[in-house]
């Protein structure tokens, strides 16, 4: 639902804080392990989830993000079964915004009703689909607003001003602002201000505006906690669950939640 | 015949009823956009085609020939009693041995009047590499071509000869090391790259414009087998018959037949080991709509909508996917696809060798048997034309294991 998600950037806000968006790998490395991390993630400080929904074919991600999915997929995960992630966590928790992530092949194959409707049911808020631009979301969207879940769109460097209010007019609960051009887990290449493209952005839009893709360390996310409503690390905690296992991914979830909330 | 064709497809927004479009990340969209202009632009100025035209003529060596293939056309007849006449459009005498080379020269030219100097190209086979670094290096381009690992194995000639012409050759690694995989890598590439760099697509896949863009660049594999069938027997074929993998050869040759309604369109796709074995990359035959690099076409895929893995004995075919253009062609039943296995595309591939004294590709060849069981069908006075998409030396040692015979490696030109 969108309210959960509004509340989430109301609540930082009040306290003059970003919110922290975690990314994970639904059913890396198996439902098991990936259920406990996600229900452990709100406690660590996160404030919004984005839970990752496998695909064979990533094209969008590196190859942390592609491995995890496919770990994914070798230990049986579909989309349902990531949908029941989500309603196992819903039991205990009633508050944490859950964004489902990922390609729109399975969601395209299970149907966008069906699929706007189970994920309702299940708890989930909202859906950012990677390779579903505005000119091909309608569908998708319209379902969405029948049941009061946010589709939210991506805005990148090379979204340019005639392109952007189209972008951001059909977007719900934030405006997501890919920083770099590049795949998940890639090399900050402008490490430098995003301040300008934030503005950019705030001009287009009154929703938050939350920016990922290449943010790994507190030191960054500090930094474009300064700027952004919210901050998003994906790679960064996959890697660490996966070389390091869920304590590791929670300790560093907790040192870049204690970031952004500075 | 179903309904008829629109010669105008596809749409403003590169669909063809309910297939194609532009499904790729955010980042992407603006260069699709951008691409899409600058190739409407193009088209509309004659400087342009007469450039293409130029390279064609007098680099790629068009037109190719329109060959009747007399011994296959008699042993057919022998065989069942009567024959069509079979007519092969020798696209595999073009420079660098395929028809990729005709929507190289066309997408490269496009990227040199957009100021793009980077090239980068994905590739199954090694021949749409092989032509998109031929054409790289001789309008002096940089080139970089993304192989699946297994692919490279399977075809080391074609790997050597990217490198001689002066590409980078990446190996891919992840998923399953084949055409699909080279595919994301390349979209990585350009997702990362976007402002200097031109992806030049190899088939009729892809986001809008490639899939038009490309069998545009192709088109003229059909242009010319029609004037030339007229100027030989007077009149239209019966059929006109070709191999599809992503489908640019066989939209190529269909493209200017497609509303001569008498001309049955016929696509040939890789049965593997047997559409029922689940081995296979028949797409059409054995898969379902859904949306995978930049379209909406059908795909092999499972219950839950991940993406499975095509197996074919031509590197070419071996893709889980099918141009958009096809699956509406297919669907409204203007184009009729069939398949044909492996083992019937070596067992063609040697015939073909043998009675016309020419080596097919292994992709062509997978044409060959539904075209010998068309002649049989339509008998004596009918006509096809199949597409010699490709010539077969790059895939001598392939053919040599799958025989059981051992060739030493370095003696294939």
């Amino acid at each position: 639902m969108t309210h959960r998600i509004d509340q989430s950037f109301a609540t930082r806000k009040a306290k003059d804080q970003a919110v922290f968006v975690a990314y994970i790998m639904g059913g890396d490395p198996d439902r098991e392990t990936s259920q406990t991390l996600l229900n452990a993630l709100p406690n660590a400080g996160v404030d919004i989830i984005e839970l990752g929904m496998p695909f064979t074919d990533p094209a969008a991600d590196g190859p942390t993000i592609e491995e995890a999915g496919l770990r994914s997929l070798a230990a049986g995960t579909t989309l349902m079964s990531i949908l029941d992630m989500a309603a196992e966590f819903r039991k205990g928790n009633d508050t944490t915004p859950i964004i489902i992530m990922g390609y729109c092949n399975p969601v395209h194959n299970m149907g966008y009703a069906n699929f706007a409707a189970k994920a309702k049911d299940s708890g989930i808020d909202g859906a950012i689909i990677v390779d579903l631009p505005p000119e091909e979301d309608t569908q998708l969207r319209q379902a969405f607003d029948a049941h009061d879940l946010a589709l939210i769109r991506l805005a990148t460097p090379t979204t340019d001003e005639a392109r952007l209010p189209r972008v951001v007019a059909g977007t719900k609960g934030f405006v997501y602002y890919v920083s770099m051009t590049g795949i998940t887990g890639a090399a900050f290449s402008q490490a430098g201000s995003i301040t300008e493209q934030v503005t950019k952005l705030r001009k287009a839009s009154k929703l938050p505006v939350v920016v990922g893709f290449g943010v790994k360390t507190p030191e960054r996310a500090r930094e474009v906690a300064k700027d952004a409503d919210g901050v998003v690390v994906g790679s960064a905690i996959v890697k660490a669950l996966h070389e390091d296992g869920p304590q590791a991914a929670l300790t560093l979830v907790k040192s870049l939640a204690d970031a952004v909330h500075e | 015949m179903g309904k008829q064709a629109n010669q105008t497809f596809p749409d403003a927004n590169g669909r063809f009823g309910d297939f194609g479009g532009r499904y790729v990340a955010e980042t992407l969209m603006p260069p699709i956009l951008e691409l899409e202009k600058a190739y409407e632009d193009a088209k509309a100025d004659p400087s342009f085609q007469a450039e293409l035209d130029y390279y064609l003529t007098h680099y790629v060596g068009r037109p190719s020939p329109l060959y009747y293939a007399q011994r296959l056309t008699e042993h057919t007849a022998k065989q069942h009693g009567s024959s069509a006449k079979i007519y092969f459009k020798r696209d595999e005498l073009n420079h660098t041995g395929a028809h990729k080379i005709n929507n190289c020269m066309g997408q490269l030219l496009l990227a040199k009047r957009m100021g793009k100097k980077r090239i980068i190209a994905e590739t199954g086979a090694g021949q749409h590499g092989v032509a998109t670094a031929t054409v790289a290096a001789r309008l002096g381009m940089e080139c970089i071509v993304y192989m699946g690992a297994t692919d490279i194995v399977r075809q080391k000639p074609n790997v050597f000869r990217m490198r001689l012409l002066g590409a980078e050759v990446r190996a891919v690694h992840s998923g399953t090391a084949t055409l699909k995989d080279a595919m994301n890598d390349a979209l990585r590439d350009w997702v990362t790259n976007v402002g200097d760099t031109f992806y030049c697509i190899g088939t009729v896949a892809g986001p809008h414009p490639y899939p038009a863009m490309v069998r545009d660049f192709q088109a003229i594999i059909g242009v010319e087998a029609k004037a030339q069938i007229m100027e030989r027997e007077g009149r239209l074929p019966d059929a006109v018959v070709a191999c599809i993998g992503g489908g640019s050869n066989a939209m190529g040759l269909f493209h200017d037949f497609v509303d001569d309604t008498s001309v049955r369109l016929i696509g040939v796709e890789a049965a593997g080991r047997g559409v029922d074995s689940g081995l296979h990359a028949a797409s059409l035959t054995g898969g379902r709509p859904g949306i995978l690099h930049g379209n909406r076409t059908y795909l092999l895929q499972d219950a839950h909508g991940q993406i499975t893995d095509a197996h074919s004995i031509s590197a070419g075919l071996d893709y889980p996917g099918i141009g958009p253009e096809h699956a509406y062609l297919h669907d409204i039943g203007r184009a009729e696809y069939v398949s044909a296995t492996d083992d019937e595309a070596l067992e063609h591939f040697q015939l073909c060798a043998r009675l016309e004294g020419i080596l097919p590709a292994l992709e062509p060849s997978h044409a060959i048997p539904r075209t010998l069981d068309l002649a049989k069908e339509l008998g004596q006075g009918g006509l096809i034309i199949m597409n010699m998409c490709g010539r077969g030396d790059k895939d001598v040692f392939t053919i040599a294991d799958a025989l059981g015979e051992h060739i030493s490696e370095g003696t294939e030109g």
